[in-house]
């Protein structure tokens, strides 16, 4: 797989932001121990009018504003969610538009809860590898919602990331990319319900861990490489605890995996979560740094990459869209009451 | 349902991409894109050229709506405001990303991609272009 | 060309009329306007109804055929015509029935206008409201009519310093008026106070600063001049009538502050009047908001642009003052049902100068002018009238 990789990428996360201190006393919780617990001090909240299709087009956009690439040349867009806008009808032609990628164009959404971003890298990989395409857009976007007091309500957030992947100018790349998957229902949400459901404890140990720790094995195996030959580490984050344990169960550093740990002050964006710790790290990497990214989706598979950035970032022009950094910092709090509002959480018929 | 998913269809490139269109005689920009230049008329028949707007203006005028249409009571307070684009035509549509209270005559503003408004629960989503404070990335 | 005269004129109450139909509304103008003129119905050579939105409004188109036939001329087979101008729908009604005497077709031409607008929900009347500004590229991203006008009151006071306060008193003014009109939705005066505390509905316009929602009708009976005496010795002349259009949007007009309509209707009037703005008396003007009256009087050439504000605050536009504006209580106190306006109008000109305004009379009263708006100023239509 050699040159194939990351042309250009960008994110987008939403103003907007609700403290876990607020959430706690809405439910009459004690705010200390929720934020120790789950190592979340805050998170992103989409407004009334942003979507899955508004946050993935804005990423999209930003991905084409740091590179030359005529959207023309764009040969496919997938877009990973687990809240699409509409159960039939795809983001992904919202987004080829809002781009100008259409009209020749291979377009799915995919659905793997929070690694289908990371899937849509992997189906552009081989795409692009196949010569099938000269590039495609792989975007994980999310406004994930959560059931009110429930324990997910904390993390649940917004935000999404996009790589246009490719074989010209790439500015990382994807040496090698492998899968672990089984049939393991720890976290799942039926055709028609509003809110996820999960199996508490169960979606630890033989969920999470099992399949990254698996999955990030057999990367390693499969490059012969050991933790510290990687300068950044990338695992889902589904709170601030549990990367912090998977990375050092698996002997990285919290030198490694601090860059792309957005978790603590973004929450749990699902299917953008690994993909904006990637944007992350990309925002700072040099060339020749290497980057070990292990995402997990519920149900459950992890996709797990092993990239090299290349001396091309160099010539990428980060400036034209705005940093993770930057992003993370403009920000306006709102209160439960309005947070109730716009997540839809008050049925208003 | 309320809308016409054609209509909408329609005007799919003006409002996610800001397609206007130039006269081929006078030069002059236009947004949503005519059929002929007031200006120039018959002279521009036939020549009117796809044009790309960049999306980006200045405030005109504006007012915050307390009392919404339908569709938009959600939403209320928001700002709307009459906006001059950089290559001349006017637009109506909301402001975003800021307080309400900061939003001014002469305020810089770019567009961002936006839900504009959907049919209930079960009609489709209509997006288009709303305006953020030009410094807010 | 030849001149065209108003020999009768008739007015429903207006208000939030749940007793009377659409049909029940419109007769009874017609009626009364008829009855006034001393005409016999096979003397009508046709019928101009102005009605905005009668098919949102009651569900009920072809409002011409309608009209004649509640009237009990069905079996006349009078020409009828429905006018449709949004809020101007009814002074456009009064130009077309004007148009068709002064060029020899017509000799007696009634013309109504109606509308009744509270049987739908009132979210319901705003969005039907709203179909008058530009479907496509203003009212689909959110915006209202009271945030059109809003938008028109932001700039005006950017540029010419106009203040809420002489917005309000626009409203005080014409609750005052309003109170001395039997007819009107609103008999009670309101203080500056209240107009300021108002809730707000746009920035900067508040509740008092907004016409309300209303049912109504008006009717007037125009003749060919020459032949007016021999109905009533009170003939009231139309001795100017012009008309305008404009860009549909208000963000493509050449100044958000000026309505160039109005000034294009007003100067197609006035020409043909060989009158100017000084010679006007008072007029009924349309405040659909209370900027749209500031906008009106500095557009109809009463004061310099900018100046409407400093107007309002010196009382000129009282009823003592200078130039009455809007005497009946204006769209505000009256009331506006939409399509009626515009024929509203032209009745409370026609009492004015015959005399017969009561509370409401101006003093040598001679020459009066209406000006009635659709949209944010897309249409206007301007008469000017004279005793004779």
């Amino acid at each position: 797989m050699r040159n194939i990789g990351i042309v250009s990428y960008g994110a987008h996360i939403p103003r907007f932001r609700i403290k876990t201190e607020d959430i706690a006393n809405a439910w009459g919780k004690d705010p200390k121990t929720i934020e120790n617990g789950l190592g979340i001090i805050e998170k992103t909240v989409p407004s009334i009018d942003q979507d899955v299709a508004t946050i993935s087009v804005e990423a999209a956009r930003a991905a084409l504003a740091r590179c030359n690439i005529n959207p023309q040349d764009i040969g496919a867009i997938y877009v990973g969610s687990e809240s699409h806008p509409y159960a039939v009808k795809p983001t992904g032609t919202i987004v080829g538009e809002a781009i100008g990628a259409t009209p020749i164009l291979k377009v799915a959404d995919y659905e793997f809860a929070c690694k289908a971003g990371t899937a849509a890298m992997q189906t552009c990989v081989a795409m692009v590898k196949a010569e099938m395409i000269k590039y495609g857009v792989a975007i994980g976007a999310d406004t994930s919602q959560a059931a009110p007091g429930d324990a997910l309500e904390y993390a649940a957030s917004a935000g999404g990331a996009a790589f246009i992947i490719g074989k010209e100018n790439v500015i990382a790349m994807i040496n090698e990319t492998c899968s672990y998957t089984t049939d393991t229902p720890d976290f799942w949400r039926r055709e028609g319900s509003k809110y996820p459901a999960h199996g508490g404890r169960f979606t630890g140990e033989p969920a999470y861990f099992k399949h990254i720790i698996s999955n990030a094995k057999n990367l390693m195996e499969l490059v012969s490489t050991k933790p510290e030959d990687y300068n950044y580490a990338i695992f889902h984050q589904p709170n601030g605890k549990f990367p912090l344990k998977v990375s050092k169960m698996l002997g990285f550093t919290y030198e490694q995996v601090k860059q792309g740990l957005l978790c603590p002050y973004v929450g749990n964006t699902y299917s953008g979560a690994t993909m904006i710790g990637l944007a992350s790290v990309l925002d700072v990497a040099k060339p020749g740094d290497r980057i070990f990214l292990t995402s997990y989706g519920s149900g459950a598979g992890s996709d797990a990459f092993d990239i090299t950035v290349t001396n091309e970032i160099k010539k990428l022009k980060k400036e034209n869209a705005p940093l993770m950094s930057d992003m993370i910092k403009n920000k306006e709090y709102i209160d439960y009451a309005t947070y109730a509002k716009y997540r839809d959480l008050l049925l208003l018929e | 349902m309320r809308n016409s998913v054609a209509r909408f269809w329609r005007e799919i490139p003006q409002r996610y991409n800001f397609l206007g269109n130039k006269c081929g005689s006078c030069g002059r920009v236009y947004f949503p894109p005519r059929e002929t230049c007031p200006i120039c008329r018959r002279k521009s028949l036939g020549k009117m050229e796809k044009y790309k707007l960049s999306g980006k203006g200045e405030i005109l005028t504006y007012t915050i709506i307390h009392v919404g249409p339908e569709g938009f009571e959600e939403q209320t307070p928001y700002p709307i405001a009459v906006i001059k684009l950089d290559e001349g035509p006017c637009i109506t549509a909301q402001i975003v990303d800021c307080d309400i209270k900061n939003v001014k005559i002469g305020m810089k503003v770019q567009s961002t991609f936006r839900k504009i408004q959907q049919d209930g629960r079960i009609g489709a989503i209509y997006y288009g272009y709303k305006f953020k404070p030009a410094e807010v990335r | 060309m030849r001149d065209v005269a108003v020999i009768g004129i008739g007015l429903t109450k207006f208000g939030e009329l749940w007793d009377k139909s659409f049909r029940q509304l419109i007769t009874e103008a017609g009626a009364k306007a008829i009855l006034d003129s001393g005409i016999s119905g096979e003397e009508i050579d046709a019928m101009y109804i102005g009605s905005m939105s009668s098919g949102r409004f009651v569900g009920q188109e072809h409002i011409g055929a309608l009209v004649a036939d509640a009237s009990g001329f069905s079996h006349l087979h009078i020409p009828s015509t429905r006018v449709e101008g949004a809020c101007a729908s009814g002074g456009l009604a009064v130009r077309q029935g004007y148009l068709s005497i002064a060029s020899g077709i017509n000799d007696i031409v009634v013309v109504g206008g109606i509308e009744k607008m509270n049987d739908v929900s009132g979210t319901s009347a705003t969005g039907t409201l709203a179909t008058a500004a530009d479907q496509e590229w203003e009212s689909f991203f959110g915006v209202t009519f009271p945030g059109l006008y809003a938008m028109i009151a932001q700039r005006h006071m950017h540029e010419y310093g106009t203040t809420k306060e002489q917005l309000a008193q626009v409203a005080v003014k014409n609750h005052k008026n309003g109170a001395l009109n039997p007819n009107a939705q609103y008999r009670r005066e309101i203080t500056l106070e209240q107009a300021l505390k108002a809730t707000m509905v746009a920035e900067p316009l508040g509740l008092l600063d907004c016409s309300p929602v209303t049912d109504g009708a008006a009717s007037i009976v125009l003749c060919a001049a020459e032949k007016a005496k021999k109905y009533t010795d009170k003939p009231i002349k139309i001795i100017g009538s012009g008309q305008g259009s404009d860009t549909l949007a208000l963000h493509s007009r050449r100044d958000i502050c000026t309505l160039d309509a109005t000034v294009h209707a007003a100067k197609m009037a006035y020409k043909q009047a060989k009158v100017t703005p000084k010679d006007i008396d008072f007029a009924e003007v349309h405040d659909c908001f209370t900027i749209a009256e500031i906008c009106a009087i500095e557009d109809l050439g009463f004061v310099k642009k900018g100046e409407g504000g400093k107007a309002i605050e010196n009382n000129i536009t009282t009823l003592d003052g200078q130039i009455p504006v809007n005497t009946s209580g204006g769209l505000k106190a009256k009331g506006h049902p939409v399509g009626a306006t515009g024929v509203a109008q032209i009745v409370e000109i026609v009492e004015q100068l015959r005399g017969e305004a009561d509370k409401r009379q101006v003093k040598d009263a001679r020459i009066g002018l209406a000006h009635n708006v659709g949209g944010s100023g897309a249409t206007a239509v301007v008469h000017i009238l004279e005793g004779m």
